[in-house]
């Protein structure tokens, strides 16, 4: 008991008593010696001697990578366009699946919480855990190489997200308003519209611009399996050292992450 | 016109929320249901138009049984029920122009409504219905941007573009202010007034529903502790509704003429 009381009847109070404090200072050692351990054997398989040198290895990637092979410019305006693409319908296409998954998942609107939700749930759960790169090796291996193959696979992994934050905005409604709407006699989508879209606007477009924003890291990398877009550019070129290009696509990839954040900032604080 | 008849409510907690009311009310009637928080107001004003669903019992409006229809007639039936709520229940993020057509959904289809295409006799009234309780100038402002009072005016007009034979107003001015809601309880009954409607207003404030009302009904744990005219209200019945305390200040005397600066000012 954290209160106690001295010999001359003053009440103690303490945040812990000592069975307490002893209890937390085993954990920290415990958890220091933990650390140690694991050290000790990530040391042991590290060939240490490559380590040392990756100083000098990054100084000589580096000054060949510099300085970037601007004129390779042209060549990557058409994979950049397809990439910005690629992010921009495929998070279309995924809330356009999302919505009615998110509507079936929420324990306010799913029409059956027994076995309609529990389908809704899965659908969410497995696009999730499935990651888009996994998505576009098999996309590219079913429908072949190619801007398509990427634009499904980064839908099919933003469904889940979209559909998650979504659900979770439905179910945080006001249910005065739903109630308010039902009450005027109102059919089951008008009062969906009139009581439920109004409040999870603001968290939809929210959600709309973040996935569009995380899509476009996405897309970049998606060319390295043969799915289309500026990573297709940035695996010959590394397949065929050529730094200096590399470097340029980093810094294009870098630039086109940097305004896609830009916009969703200024989307997203402008709803709020 | 409205008839309760042994409308009994039983949560699935167990709660007896209503317990055998059995309650008449005449047409043009406006009536004040009283009693202590949990008392089961709510709950009655919502087994009306089915909000909630009675366990036994029937609620009959206009010669028709409310209890027994389906899905359809039932919304058909809460066209004839206006109701106005605590906190307002406005859409928030919809214009006031639009929280008063809503009102109006119960008569149009889905599109219409979802492309705002209300039919211009429907927008008309609500110009009316927007003058009638002084926010016309406010139409197109968001419902978020209004004060209480306000919104509380803006929930009034939606209640009654429904066109409605019968107000359920549950707990008006709980959220405003004492001038406001005496001005929110004035504005109901005279609208009730005008349109001959029958109203059932859940309030806490007693003075404040003896001021308005020609019939007051106290509810205690779900059942009739009282029913009779505002000038009936005593200590005694206060207290057999409430418990025990010192209820002097909380009556008014009835004889009092209305002569509070506040009305005045009006």
């Amino acid at each position: 008991m954290p209160v106690s009381t001295h010999v001359n009847g003053a009440k103690i109070w303490q945040l812990r008593n000592r069975n307490q404090t002893l209890s937390r200072w085993a954990g920290y050692l415990a958890a220091v010696a933990i650390f140690m351990w694991c050290w000790q054997r990530i040391s042991e398989a590290t060939t240490w001697f490559f380590v040392w040198d990756a100083p000098r290895i990054a100084a000589d990637i580096g000054s060949r990578a510099w300085p970037p092979r601007w004129s390779y410019m042209d060549k990557l305006w058409g994979p950049l366009w397809d990439t910005l693409n690629m992010a921009t319908l495929s998070t279309v296409l995924a809330l356009f699946m999302a919505v009615p998954v998110a509507f079936l998942a929420a324990r306010n609107t799913t029409p059956s919480a027994l076995f309609v939700r529990p389908v809704a749930l899965f659908i969410i759960v497995a696009t999730r855990s499935i990651n888009s790169l996994i998505w576009a090796l098999l996309l590219v291996a079913i429908i072949g190489p190619g801007v398509f193959a990427g634009l499904m696979a980064i839908a099919f992994r933003s469904i889940g997200f979209c559909a998650k934050l979504l659900y979770e905005a439905i179910e945080e409604i006001d249910e005065k308003q739903v109630e308010a709407i039902t009450a005027t006699g109102a059919s089951r989508w008008q009062v969906v519209a009139y009581g439920i879209v109004p409040q999870i606007m603001p968290a939809f477009a929210g959600i709309s611009v973040f996935r569009w924003d995380i899509n476009i890291r996405e897309s970049t990398v998606l060319g390295l399996v043969g799915a289309g877009g500026i990573g297709l550019q940035l695996q010959s070129s590394l397949n065929t050292l050529a730094w200096p290009q590399v470097t340029l696509i980093l810094i294009v990839i870098l630039l086109a992450v940097i305004v896609g954040e830009w916009v969703s900032a200024k989307v997203r604080g402008a709803i709020m | 016109m409205l008839q309760l008849k042994k409308l009994t409510k039983t949560y699935r907690t167990g709660d007896k929320a209503l317990q055998d009311v059995t309650l008449s009310i005449p047409k043009g009637q406006v009536l004040a249901l009283i009693g202590p928080s949990g008392a089961g107001k709510s709950t009655l004003i919502r087994c009306i138009n089915r909000l909630v669903e009675p366990t036994s019992g029937s609620v009959i409006l206009d010669d028709t049984d409310v209890t027994a229809l389906g899905s359809g007639a039932l919304r058909k039936m809460r066209r004839k029920m206006g109701m106005i709520f605590q906190e307002y229940a406005l859409v928030e993020r919809l214009t006031v122009m639009e929280n008063v057509l809503s009102g109006r959904l119960g008569y149009v289809g889905f599109w219409r409504s979802f492309l705002r295409k209300y039919p211009q006799s429907d927008v008309d009234e609500a110009f009316r219905l927007l003058d009638r309780v002084g926010l016309l100038a406010m139409a197109d402002k968001r419902a978020d941007e209004l004060s209480g009072g306000q919104r509380q005016r803006v929930g009034i007009a939606r209640a009654l573009i429904q066109n409605p034979r019968l107000l359920l107003v549950d707990e008006p001015t709980a959220s405003l202010d004492p001038k406001t809601s005496r001005q929110i309880m004035r504005l109901i009954c005279e609208l009730c007034a005008e349109r001959d409607l029958a109203a059932v207003i859940n309030i806490h404030d007693v003075a404040l529903a003896q001021m308005f009302v020609e019939r007051i009904v106290g509810l205690k744990a779900g059942e009739l502790a009282f029913d009779g005219k505002p000038t009936e209200m005593s200590d005694d019945v206060l207290t057999t509704i409430y418990g025990e305390e010192d209820w002097h200040a909380t009556i008014r005397n009835v004889d009092d003429e209305d002569t509070d600066a506040e009305e005045l000012v009006q």
